[in-house]
């Protein structure tokens, strides 16, 4: 349908009256109550859950209606479509007040699964999510043997600890003289994660019946003796076993190869779901345990269950865990002799059925993990398959750290597997997002994988960026690794620092999404030796944009789509890009580290100028101003006192020798004069330290008209700063020098304006001019007679019709006359002491600051009214 | 874990007459924690700052998406159907991206949306801030593909506005109480199969 109809439907949605919507509502009612009426009363709901969420305000339903919404969703019997819809609509209308719904009257799960997704929508102002929590449990473990039911509770209870870590009960996971609860459970899930489907739903199924099983068989269940034994009903067991409680080491025992004959009892336990011939993604014969990366004509429930249980393992090892674990853990680990040896055996022995529960699910997880290593080495028939390959690898490696952080005993099997997927990865550019989590992983265990974590650090820094900038996913996800891992960088920092040239490609070519990733990162880019350069770097971004873009045009088409604007023919930057003469700036352009230096890149601007305009060029210069303040507050933490001269330095320079992008002057020309001046209150004695390059700035008229902020900047800087009492080196002869020059251009500014040419500059730059020069009159007073004068010319400024701009100056030069009246005041306002901020000087009434300021402000007033009209 | 589903209306860069950015379907899967209100009218002021959580996301997708546009030269007119409908989509080359909401704009949480256009609607899974992306745009293809097959998006004269009840069915299969899932090939098909067994076409 086209957006004006759909816009129209919307339209009329929202139009819809209360009276109509009552009457509709009664003909729902109606529907709802009649047995049979199928499609018509499908189409009704579709149209009240339309009418609902077109607004985003609230529409009242009627009692009955809304009760019978209610019972439909708990109904047995209603149709699923109707079911469906139903939760839709209370979860549109979600949060209601006084809703009757419970988890009580879900006697199914299918149905608990509906009223959970309604429920969980409320907000939980009732404790929803824990009750759905304890219902989905209570269901689970008396759930009937076949069925899709904990394929349809797990998402919800995933869903509930996500909301709320750690809600459900203790006991669900550790239930003292219990065997029933959850984690228990998936940790007998162990079992349908590293092994063939067919024994999935056993664990499902372990209520504390008991089901004779094969008498050769052993499953010790916990090592705690207060744990008393629960067997699922089809676990094998022995009849004369053990006093060790039983049942969940089924797994480890239960090799159960796809396609590979089963042992005699485990075809026992076989459900009558019969799985297909289970593949790899190459299309070979499955040789191992069933994953989500093995394919099948037909998959049954319990490998359904697998896909589902490895999809939520993270979520389950992250936030499933109770918050008193870390003491049980101890004490678990306590119990055996010597932890590593006995949960490194639990990934390959039988001697996992020894361990606590969460441990048997963390040695399952690891098997599967290890198990989805393999398969994602292979090579995939289809290209959706090789995507989940991918993903799979992510989250398998993603789930090795999370395992190796809660027991560090992994860690030694795990390395030499990610070392060999390093070499298998490496080279492959289009695994480079799957580099990520591997050199998280190896950067985030330490010592231990220092030397790896360097060399996939290098490789993720310069050459992933340089190539493959242009996938808005790998930029996102770099930048993202940047941002979450630099706590853990450690000496990576000192590879990840340099390579700003390179993560900035990320950013000219993305600026839109990774403008606020930047705004975070960039801080900690900044150091002292890079400063200076990531700073020039940082200006010159969007002619990095435009660069890119004739780097992609030159190169080798990798996408189907053009990656660049076709519409731009910029024949002579592309005859440029490859021009011996340009050859040095593109490189240092594009360089992928820091260089230690700069080179000024003045005649690429003019080269790159056809490419000022197109579109994606533009966007990168407006996120300059937002980086620029982002990088300007690390500064002060890293700038010594020879930095900032620098820097401020490069600001002076820079504001005149921008890329000529439409509006990037002036916006950066006001970042660079803020922070200007925001360097020159940390160090004053820049100004001291500056006044000749300050001076060379501020003395020429031509900066009044280009680069008016900055040079209001320089000229406020000097007022502020260029005196004894912020550096004893301030001589008399500066501030006569400063006097002068900017003396010589107020006139000059003044002049020009007393012709009957438009006024060529604005009355802040004049009053600024005013100002300042009578702030350095004020600290030597053989100037007080030439800036009086200058007043005194400015208080008569011919004014024209509606010249509001010239009154203000006027007013300006009043003021300032009649403080120069009194130099001793002059100077204590125009020149206070430090001591002037602190707060006492303005919240006591006796010191002397107040005083002077009613009696400054007493004086001035008086004289403004006596201004000649 | 995915927080939110939506699909919108995506409209042409610098076309003034296109009315506004329309959120056409959302899902959110597990409310945030409503804040301790006292006042009355809590919960109508709760469901209000959802609405506009999800329209905030759904612009800034459609901003982002008309920005990507813009920037590769890509005219409004791709953002048209193909005229024949048998072309194959290859959702691989439409535009898509990821960017982050940080903790508080809008969400409590902080949180990464991946979205994807397919002419003029956009696809959008607003993810917890640590999901696997790769995962997540995968899933995000995957639903856009059969939302777009099952619902004939493409087709004239076909609404999904009026077909939320299909939209459902996909998501609770392919997307359960918004947990990403790790489906093969085959295992998408048999699904699918599933679906339509269910809900014939």
């Amino acid at each position: 349908m086209s957006s004006t109809g759909m816009e129209r439907l919307l339209r009329q949605a929202r139009e819809i009256q209360d009276g109509e919507l009552s009457k509709f509502c009664a003909r729902i009612t109606k529907l709802l109550q009649q047995q049979d009426s199928g499609a018509e009363a499908v189409d009704a709901l579709q149209r009240l859950l339309l009418i609902l969420s077109a607004t985003k305000y609230r529409r009242k339903l009627e009692q009955p209606c809304m009760n019978l919404l209610q019972t439909t969703l708990c109904s047995t019997t209603a149709p699923p479509q109707l079911q469906l819809l139903c939760a839709a609509i209370l979860r549109e209308m979600a949060p209601v007040e006084g809703l009757a719904l419970t988890c009580e009257q879900a006697h199914n799960s299918h149905t608990l699964s509906l009223v959970a997704s309604v429920l969980l929508a409320q907000g939980d102002r009732q404790n929803e999510v824990g009750s759905v929590g304890r219902h989905a449990l209570q269901l689970l473990e008396a759930r009937p043997p076949e069925g899709p039911g904990p394929r349809l509770l797990l998402p919800v209870l995933s869903k509930v600890v996500s909301l709320s870590p750690g809600i459900l009960p203790e006991g669900s996971w550790f239930p003292p003289g219990s065997g029933e609860g959850l984690l228990w459970q998936l940790a007998q899930d162990r079992s349908h994660l590293p092994r063939c489907g067919t024994l999935v739903h056993l664990s499902w199924l372990c209520n504390g019946g008991t089901v004779p099983g094969p008498a050769d068989t052993q499953y010790p269940l916990l090592s705690s003796p207060d744990v008393q034994p629960k067997t699922c009903p089809s676990c094998p067991r022995s009849p004369g076993g053990p006093a060790a409680p039983e049942a969940s080491g089924l797994a480890a025992l239960c090799q159960h190869p796809a396609g590979v004959s089963a042992a005699p009892w485990e075809r026992l336990l076989c459900s009558s779901d019969k799985p297909g011939l289970v593949t790899e993604v190459d299309g070979s014969v499955a040789t191992d345990f069933f994953t989500v990366l093995s394919t099948s004509q037909r998959f049954t429930e319990d490998q359904r269950l697998n896909v589902l249980v490895f999809s939520m393992l993270r979520t389950w090892l992250l936030l499933g865990l109770p918050a008193g674990l870390t003491a049980v853990e101890a004490d678990d680990r306590s119990e055996l002799e010597g932890s590593t040896q006995s949960v490194l055996s639990a990934a390959s022995a039988t001697a996992s059925r020894l361990l606590p529960p969460q441990q048997q699910l963390r040695a399952g997880a690891f098997e599967y993990c290890q198990r989805i290593l393999e398969q994602s080495g292979r090579r995939a028939l289809r290209r959706a398959d090789s995507d989940l390959q991918k993903a799979c690898l992510v989250e398998a490696v993603l789930l090795l750290d999370l395992l190796c952080r809660q027991e560090p005993s992994f860690l030694y099997p795990t390395l030499p597997c990610l070392k060999a997927l390093l070499g298998r990865l490496g080279g492959d550019p289009k695994q480079a997002r799957t580099l990520l989590p591997v050199a998280r992983f190896l950067l985030s265990h330490g010592e231990a994988a220092a030397v790896d974590s360097e060399a996939v650090c290098r490789h993720l820094f310069t050459s992933v960026p340089a190539e493959l900038f242009p996938c808005p996913m790998l930029a996102f996800e770099l930048v993202q690794f940047c941002r979450d891992s630099l706590h853990i960088l450690g000496p990576g920092l000192g590879l990840l620092k340099p390579s700003f040239p390179n993560l900035l490609k990320l950013l000219a070519w993305h600026s839109p999404a990774l403008t606020s990733e930047f705004v975070v990162l960039l801080p900690s880019l900044v150091d002292a030796g890079t400063a200076v350069e990531l700073l020039h770097a940082l200006l010159d971004l969007p002619c990095l944009t435009a660069a890119l873009d004739l780097q992609l045009r030159l190169s080798p088409m990798t996408s189907e789509w053009p990656l660049w604007d076709i519409s731009l023919r910029p024949t002579s930057c592309l005859e440029g890009f490859r021009d011996p003469h340009f050859q040095p700036l593109f490189q240092f352009l594009l360089r992928s580290k820091a260089a230690g230096s700069t080179l000024r890149l003045a005649p690429l601007y003019r080269l790159l100028q056809p490419l000022a305009g197109c579109a994606r060029v533009f966007q990168c210069a407006q996120a300059v101003p937002t980086l620029l303040h982002a990088f300007f507050s690390a500064v002060p933490h890293v700038a010594d006192a020879a930095l900032m001269s620098q820097l401020a330095l490069a600001l002076l320079e820079r504001s005149g020798s921008l890329f000529p992008v439409p509006q990037y002057e002036d916006r950066v020309h006001r970042v660079l004069s803020t922070q200007l001046l925001g360097l020159c209150r940390l160090r004053p004695a820049l100004v001291v330290e500056l006044a000749r390059d300050l001076l060379g700035f501020a003395g020429s008229v031509s900066g009044i008209r280009s680069q008016e902020p900055m040079f209001t900047a320089v000229v406020w800087a000097a007022g502020e700063y260029l005196t004894v009492a912020h550096d004893r080196r301030c001589t008399v002869e500066q501030v006569t020098r400063f006097f002068e020059a900017l003396e010589a251009l107020l006139f000059e500014v003044t002049q020009s304006r007393r012709s009957a040419s438009p006024p060529q500059c604005q009355p802040q730059v004049i009053t600024v001019l005013m100002t300042t020069l009578t702030k350095l009159a004020s600290r030597s007073q053989d100037l007080i007679p030439r800036v009086s004068l200058l007043l005194s010319k400015l208080r008569t400024l011919p004014v024209g019709p509606g010249d509001e701009d010239t009154d203000a100056v006027r007013t300006r030069a009043t003021e300032l006359t009649n403080l120069l009246k009194m130099p001793s005041v002059a100077q204590f306002v125009f020149s206070p002491g430090p001591e002037a901020n602190s707060s006492r000087f303005h919240r006591d009434a006796t010191t002397a600051l107040p005083l002077a300021l009613r009696t400054v402000s007493q004086l001035v007033d008086r004289e403004t009214s006596l201004l000649p009209a | 874990m995915v927080h939110a589903f939506l699909i919108h209306t995506l409209r042409a860069p610098n076309d003034k007459d296109a009315g506004f950015c329309r959120v056409l379907y959302s899902c959110v899967f597990g409310a945030e924690k409503s804040p301790d209100d006292p006042r009355p009218n809590g919960a109508e002021r709760d469901r209000l700052l959802r609405k506009e959580q999800i329209l905030a996301v759904a612009r800034q997708v459609e901003s982002m998406c008309q920005l990507q546009q813009q920037a590769s030269g890509r005219s409004s007119v791709d953002l048209q159907p193909p005229s024949s409908s048998d072309e194959p989509m290859s959702l691989h080359d439409a535009p898509h991206g990821a960017f982050r909401l940080a903790a508080g704009d809008p969400f409590q949480e902080p949180r990464t949306v991946v979205w994807l256009g397919m002419f003029s609607l956009g696809f959008a899974l607003v993810l917890d801030a640590h999901e696997n992306l790769l995962l997540a745009e995968s899933t995000l293809r995957l639903l856009a593909r059969l939302l777009s097959d099952h619902l004939r998006l493409l087709a004239p004269g076909t609404s999904l506005l009026l077909r939320a009840d299909r939209i459902e069915a996909i998501l609770t299969r392919f997307l359960p109480h918004g947990q990403l899932l790790f489906l093969n090939d085959q295992f998408v098909q048999g699904l699918e199969k599933e679906l339509s067994t269910a809900w014939p076409l």
